[in-house]
């Protein structure tokens, strides 16, 4: 199908990876779902297929296994228009901080693997001369705090990556990248959670967003909702002597 | 990725004591665990560690039906949809999936739903459990006419596949089953290839009840057809209506009565809301009389010629008001929807609509339909007329109901159980005399000690 574009999603068995790809499939690109858990992704195909009657494939991806990412961009069959990376995982904060091991797997999971796999698109991208790399951040990346301070310091990571990432692709051409940043989100991940309702979105605003902000009015951060623009500079504003005896 | 929760006291985890749920009319409210599973499979492996439990889809169901004495699990997880077949028109979809959902996805591809309820914001699980009518219900049945098949998981954990002729007997008991014969974990659905998804109304003007019955006796023909009463008339206008007849349109109806338009138009947006703290003095006699008059005219202006409605605004008028069961206020409301036999509908219709226009305090507006013969041993419908109303609760309104249901009981009639709130076991089983087909059935799957909605622990199912 020359002519239609495609959207690859790395994380595609997660809620905001599922609403993001069946938003883009709604106008007629060509869907990749990438997850660890297939038979997840797999719902999430079948469901976006049905839906829009576009064609929708799977693939297997443990990005933990960052030695094989190289392989994985090359493998493709064809290269995506863009590529939306919503991998994360909120962990257990209060665990972390006893066990390195859970420490370590938040910190790669929501920072070192998305860098690395992101890095492969901006060369394959860059080398074609255009493409979009779309990497789902987080507030919580703004100031880190005692709740989540291994997710946030992460998605910190994360978002300064995705910053220096622009930066380079800007100089160099065409290639762009969109820093999303969600506040809450009513997903698998926070369903345990009990979220401040004027402040929580569901995963297809999250998904409507991000279809804005690469294709109908271009964008390099987005926040999610954008009232969390408002909250969050007001939270950074805070000084850390004040700041460290908080309990938000 | 979400961040955790911000402000320290809101990152509380889950309920353990539970949370308060309601049905749409907000009466009553009750305390149960409320479980959210993600997948079908998440949801079988949740009914089968509990007892006291019943599913729950989209909580449209008015009174208590979808509250499990223990333990509620909510189908919104299970809001996928999985194959469709263009050949046969079959779509496959997780019972979370609603009309909704499909008509957003198929209407715009040429298809819709031979039966549809009077809001689209139903979950397909619940539209089976409830075996829900539209308003051609005389001529096509119930929602269960377009099911094929679904996959029902039992209180023991097995799955099973129901059909009209796969383990046929749990296939009808589970239409209009409310939920008490097992979990429904998708379904599939024929849907109804369409020339357009425009609707041709024509209006006609009943002056009172026997006239509006005679309309709808006169249309059965068409394929849609219902009656809006007028509930604040009294003495000689008792029951005037205004009666829509429908046809899907053609194309060459489109060509006559609308060129220009789209054939598929995309659903309306939700415009209006009603806030949480609706003044209740906004509903009173006079405000009411006055947008009944208003809307009357309206009608009858529009009396004698064909025109085109969008399916949207056509199918579910209220849809577009956003939390309009608000206006009834806290206290909650019950809507009141009985069947009478065809032979006796005209004089206890009238009957209970001169009850209710002396009471004065239903809702200004009430339904009137014709309905044809049930899908299943529990589903509502029999061949009669189907008369529904809202009543905000008060002090006074179950004894005034139960002298409405003495007459529904008396006439071999029954009130529908995706609306009931308040009706005592007598009048339930005089109406229901499938429930011993239930019963069996329940006994067999190892229900009855296990699935328990508010509704069937108050009625004895």
């Amino acid at each position: 199908m020359t002519g239609t574009k495609s959207i690859l999603v790395i994380g595609g068995s997660s809620d905001i990876g599922h609403a993001t790809a069946l938003r883009y499939a709604k106008e007629g690109w060509r869907v990749t779902l990438a997850a660890r858990d297939l038979a997840a992704a797999q719902r999430n195909a079948d469901d976006i297929r049905t839906r829009s009657g576009v064609d929708t494939t799977v693939q297997s991806l443990d990005v933990l296994q960052t030695g094989q990412l190289a392989g994985f961009v090359a493998g493709l069959s064809a290269l995506p228009d863009t590529v939306v990376c919503v991998v994360g995982e909120l962990g257990d904060q209060l665990r972390a901080q006893v066990d390195p091991e859970l420490a370590t797997t938040i910190m790669r999971t929501n920072f070192e693997a998305p860098s690395l796999l992101l890095e492969q698109f901006a060369q394959a991208f860059a080398a074609r001369g255009s493409g979009t790399i779309v990497g789902v951040s987080s507030v919580a990346g703004d100031r880190g705090r005692a709740s989540n301070y291994y997710y946030g310091a992460a998605k910190a990571g994360f978002t300064q990556f995705l910053s220096g990432l622009r930066n380079r692709l800007a100089l160099a051409g065409r290639v762009r990248v969109v820093t999303v940043k969600p506040g809450f989100v009513r997903t698998k991940m926070t369903a345990h959670m009990k979220l401040p309702a004027p402040l929580t979105v569901q995963p297809d605003r999250v998904a409507e967003d991000i279809f804005r902000a690469d294709v109908t009015r271009p964008r390099d951060v987005i926040y999610v909702a954008r009232r969390f623009w408002l909250v969050m500079t007001i939270i950074c504003a805070l000084p850390e002597t004040i700041f460290k005896r908080m309990r938000i | 990725m979400p961040a955790a929760a911000l402000p320290g006291r809101e990152s509380a985890t889950s309920n353990p004591g539970g949370v308060c749920l309601s049905g749409w009319g907000n009466y009553p409210k009750v305390s149960t665990e409320l479980l959210a599973p993600h997948t079908p499979a998440a949801a079988r492996d949740d009914l089968l560690r509990r007892s006291g439990v019943i599913a729950r889809g989209a909580g449209r169901a008015y009174g208590d039906a979808a509250i499990g004495t223990q333990a509620t699990i909510s189908s919104r997880g299970l809001n996928r949809m999985r194959s469709f077949d263009a050949a046969t028109a079959q779509l496959t979809v997780e019972a979370g999936v609603t009309i909704a959902d499909i008509l957003a996805a198929f209407e715009p591809r040429g298809f819709f739903l031979k039966v549809v309820p009077g809001t689209k914001f139903v979950t397909v699980g619940g539209a089976i459990a409830a075996d829900v009518h539209g308003k051609n219900h005389h001529r096509d049945g119930g929602f269960g006419m377009i099911v094929e098949s679904f996959r029902l998981a039992l209180p023991g954990g097995e799955i099973v596949s129901c059909s009209r002729s796969e383990n046929a007997a749990l296939f009808a008991a589970t239409l209009g089953g409310m939920g008490l014969t097992g979990m429904i974990l998708d379904a599939t659905l024929q849907l109804l290839p369409i020339e357009t998804a425009w609707l041709r109304q024509d209006t006609r003007v009943a002056g009172n009840l026997d006239a509006a019955i005679d309309q709808l006796e006169n249309s059965a023909s068409s394929t849609y057809s219902v009656a809006w009463i007028d509930c604040l008339a009294r003495g000689a206008a008792l029951g005037r209506s205004l009666v829509y007849l429908a046809e899907h349109a053609t194309r060459r109806d489109m060509d006559m009565l609308g060129p220009g338009l789209a054939p598929f138009p995309s659903p309306r947006t939700q415009r209006l809301s009603v806030p949480e703290l609706f003044p209740g003095w906004l509903l009173n006699r006079t405000s009411m009389r006055v947008f009944n008059e208003l809307y009357f005219r309206r009608g009858a202006a529009q009396q004698g010629r064909q025109r085109l409605v969008h399916w949207d605004p056509y199918f579910f008028p209220l849809d577009a008001i956003s939390d309009w069961n608000r206006i009834y206020g806290r206290r909650g409301f019950v809507q009141y929807q009985c069947v009478i036999p065809l032979e006796r509908a005209r004089r206890v219709l009238a009957d209970i609509l001169d009850r209710v226009s002396r009471r004065g305090d239903a809702s200004f507006l009430a339904v009137l339909k014709q309905l044809g013969d049930g899908g299943g041993p529990m589903s509502f419908p029999l061949r009669g007329y189907t008369l529904t109303m809202d009543f905000p609760v008060s002090d006074t309104l179950f004894a005034f109901l139960d002298q409405l249901d003495a007459l529904v009981v008396d006439a071999g009639g029954r009130l529908y159980l995706a609306k009931d709130a308040r009706q005592s076991r007598a009048t339930f089983e005089s109406g229901y005399p499938g429930l011993a087909a239930l019963r069996d059935i329940r006994r067999q799957t190892g229900a009855t000690t296990r699935l328990a909605s508010h509704l069937s622990e108050r009625l004895g199912i």
